[in-house]
């Protein structure tokens, strides 16, 4: 590290954890070529990638988290990082534009010349679809009200309530796990199945999707809940925190629209199971 | 935060060498690296690497297609790619193979590295006079995770794809050939590829933001900024919004290969061109990703040389932006014979025209540049006045293609083949080297010979013209792209295509020539080798700069302009 420094910038010494990240992310994408192909290797190369990748991730933010104890972390390097994660929520958001894109395809403009489709979304060979009114509204609460448990938590923080904030996660990420049960229960109860059919495909992995995000979302408070107990996070300092809670609302719209526009606008007037 | 005054930082700069040069060892040094202008080095020279191997490949496809008929697949199959017997479906699979790794790995591992990792990572934070970049660790897996794509790309010729060993999808990976009609891990390798570069690019994208939103020296507003900045901002803005639709587009292809999904599958009531829409709704702003950095570089160079500020800063800064904007609302113009409708064609053409005005405006501010001024023909210039020409070459071929209608005729011949080849091979190709030569000294502190610079570039002008102008004519004929045999009618031009190949394989010569020359036997360069022309602040820094340059910020002045 350099002596000299006047700035308050972050300067960093050589790090092998950005090479190990990508060894992990290497393995993980090429064992999974070795399991979709049925190929030597391909049940446990996968896992192997996925844990190097998993335990780098950790290194890597466990030294995030002790550069901030140690002060390395000054207004103007909380700002890149406000940005930095604005930024890829952003990106997040590009990635559900695409899963979107393809559900209004298939649902504004169902296929006339697949017989499974038929034309009609949706699909004319399907017998029912999920009441959006039923779990996926409660889902729908679960998620919003665990909006407002985040927002209570951050405003215990910021008036130095450390009891408040320990309540207010514990709630959000017992919200959390309880959305994602349900929604497991929802894909195993589910009146269609998970491909052949554009219906499958656009519904299950958007939700899909969104159902990983909200566990990633998840295991990021719960770290913070974590650090919330080693005494981290200072009512003026805690952007960890705040990084968190961007990504469960920015979970949360998502879900919103999902909602809205594949439980209630998409299976309008179709049967419900 | 001190002023400091130009020349009092250059007479300091021998004592900042001694002082700060704590370099790591080699292998922390370069394996893991967190500082911007060895994570460049590491981009340029990942992108020579890739580009010789990309440039091989065009080799071996000129060879195929310097005379009718199949002459060379079969050997090529046998000998390169370890294909015992290949029946003859097997050697036309390997042509589908060769046409998509030279697109991808020119796009993916030697364009994009090289404007963006390479000249991005090194002069973006000189620029703006920033001690490095805002994320440095992440700088670095950026790169790596370029690497690790790389290394994916390169494992899919060996395994099978199909048809043959390889993945023959095209770098458009359309739908049906790249789910039903090339089964097989090779096209999977493909794809995770592109994930994992784009992963890398995207987050290499952020730290470009964050970097010049938040690390600009004190004094230096977003209107004072170098072009060449804006223009890697732009660029970072497109990468941000264009790449994670990629990223949907082609994990809808794993899970169609592999997963029973329908996205693309007619039969499930999926649509094969859902995919060429999300596809070119990253693959055009893409295009411009791989050109903003160019006219960034460009506009630097001809205002170096001129030894006058850009003609009109601003509208070359906003018509970046524009172009940037609007290019994410004409991607339907590489679609025109999917069957879009009148209305949505006319969309598209007049969309896609309107970009010409700002591109336009680039091109006559270069020139009104250059009007009046004190020009001296240093190989950069040379490259950069040779870059004008050929990209707007490119552009006008682009107007023409533009049109709905005249595009039903050329759409997949080798028309078109030569105009993209005329703004990205000749045009942005053309800005790296010209960039290359204006920064090399800069980056290694030692000149490279400006003879064999000058050499360089007549020998590379000569050759791509021959390779890709008779290409207009071949398209306007009717030969279409993507073929490695063609009717007898064509060889005049294929031949002399060909022929250019070999002029321009001898200009990479030169060009490595001259990189080895300078490495070993090249003069020590000065902090400010072109003198009062260049002005931005990567001058008042030692050639090399320090290792950590700017440990005190330097302060801009009012009259320290672009």
């Amino acid at each position: 590290m350099a002596s000299g420094k006047t700035h308050d910038y972050h300067i960093l010494p050589p790090d092998i954890v950005p090479l190990a990240t990508t060894i992990g992310a290497f393995t993980f994408t090429s064992g999974m070529v070795l399991f979709m192909h049925e190929m030597p290797g391909g049940k446990f190369v996968p896992w192997a990638g996925l844990a190097i990748l998993l335990a780098a991730m950790f290194a890597w933010f466990s030294k995030i988290v002790n550069e901030a104890k140690a002060g390395d972390h000054t207004p103007v390097v909380q700002l890149h990082q406000r940005y930095g994660m604005i930024l890829f929520i952003a990106s997040e958001v590009m990635f559900f534009v695409g899963w979107f894109w393809a559900f209004f395809d298939f649902s504004l403009f169902p296929s006339e010349i697949s017989k499974v489709v038929g034309g009609h979304w949706p699909l004319k060979t399907m017998e029912a679809v999920m009441d959006p009114f039923d779990l996926p509204l409660l889902n729908t609460l679960i998620l919003l009200c665990s909006g407002t448990t985040v927002t209570w938590a951050h405003h215990c923080l910021i008036h130095g309530d450390r009891d408040g904030l320990k309540k207010g996660l514990w709630i959000t990420i017992a919200l959390g796990l309880l959305f994602s049960s349900l929604q497991g229960y929802e894909y195993l109860h589910a009146p269609f199945a998970f491909g052949k059919n554009t219906y499958g495909s656009a519904f299950y992995m958007a939700t899909g999707f969104h159902g990983f995000h909200v566990i990633v979302g998840t295991i990021f408070l719960a770290v913070c809940l974590k650090r919330a107990y080693n005494g981290d996070f200072t009512p003026r300092q805690h952007f960890g925190f705040e990084a968190a809670a961007w990504y469960w609302h920015f979970v949360d719209v998502v879900w919103l629209f999902l909602f809205v526009c594949i439980y209630v606008w998409g299976n309008w007037g179709f049967p419900v199971d | 935060m001190a002023t400091i005054p130009h020349d009092d930082f250059l007479a300091h700069e021998h004592e900042d060498h001694a002082h700060h040069d704590h370099k790591p060892g080699f292998f922390a040094r370069w394996f893991m690296s967190t500082n911007h202008k060895d994570i460049g080095t590491l981009y340029l020279i990942f992108a020579v690497c890739a580009g010789i191997i990309g440039g091989a490949i065009s080799g071996m496809m000129r060879a195929e297609l310097a005379h009718p008929g199949i002459q060379y697949l079969g050997w090529f199959a046998t000998h390169i790619f370890g294909e015992s017997n290949p029946s003859f479906d097997q050697t036309l699979h390997l042509w589908n193979v060769l046409i998509t790794a030279h697109g991808l790995i020119m796009v993916f591992f030697m364009v994009m590295p090289a404007m963006i990792g390479g000249f991005g990572n090194w002069f973006v934070p000189l620029m703006i006079g920033a001690p490095d970049m805002a994320f440095p660790r992440m700088n670095n897996i950026s790169f790596w995770l370029t690497v690790a794509g790389f290394c994916s790309l390169m494992i899919s010729p060996f395994v099978p794809g199909g048809t043959g060993n390889g993945a023959g999808i095209g770098w458009t990976a359309y739908a049906p050939l790249s789910t039903t009609g090339s089964q097989g891990p090779a096209v999977d390798f493909a794809i995770f590829s592109l994930h994992l570069a784009g992963a890398g690019s995207i987050m290499g994208a952020i730290n470009f933001i964050t970097t010049i939103f938040n690390m600009r020296a004190p004094g230096m507003t977003l209107h004072k900024m170098p072009l060449f900045v804006w223009s890697v901002l732009v660029t970072a803005f497109l990468l941000l919004l264009a790449l994670p639709v990629l990223a949907a587009a082609i994990t809808m292809l794993i899970t169609d290969r592999n997963f029973h999904t329908t996205f693309f599958d007619p039969a499930g009531g999926g649509d094969p061109i859902l995919f060429q829409h999300l596809f070119w709704f990253f693959g055009h702003p893409e295009v411009y990703i791989m050109i903003l950095p160019g006219f960034g570089m460009i506009s630097q160079i001809i205002s170096t040389f001129s030894k006058k500020p850009v003609f009109g800063y601003l509208g070359m800064a906003y018509a970046m932006v524009a172009i940037g904007v609007v290019g994410f609302v004409v991607w339907a113009h590489h679609m025109y014979t999917t069957g879009l409708s009148e209305d949505v064609k006319m969309y598209f053409t007049t969309a896609t025209m309107v970009i010409a005005v700002p591109t336009g405006i680039k091109i006559f501010s270069w020139i009104a540049t250059m009007w009046g001024g004190s020009i001296s023909f240093k190989s950069p210039m040379v490259w950069a006045m040779g870059f004008i020409f050929l990209f707007t070459v490119g552009g006008v071929t682009g107007v023409v293609l533009a049109n709905g209608g005249i595009d039903d005729n050329l759409q997949d011949t080798y028309y078109v083949v030569g105009h993209f080849h005329y703004v990205l091979s000749l045009g942005a190709v053309t800005s790296l080297f010209a960039g290359f030569y204006y920064w090399f000294p800069k980056m290694s502190g030692r000149w490279h010979s400006e003879l064999l610079a000058h050499l360089h570039f007549w020998v590379f002008f000569a050759g791509v013209n021959m390779v890709f102008f008779p290409m207009h004519f071949l398209g306007m004929q009717g030969m279409p792209r993507r073929y490695p045999d063609y009717a007898p009618a064509f060889e005049k031009w294929n031949h002399l295509s060909t022929v250019g190949y070999m002029v321009m394989s001898v200009s990479i010569v030169i060009f490595l020539i001259n990189i080895a020359y300078a490495l070993v036997a090249g003069k020590k360069a000065a902090g400010n080798y072109w003198g009062e022309g260049a002005t931005t602040l990567e001058w008042t820094l030692s050639s090399p700069p320090p290792f950590h340059q700017f440990e005190t910020l330097p302060k801009i002045e009012d009259d320290h302009h672009h």
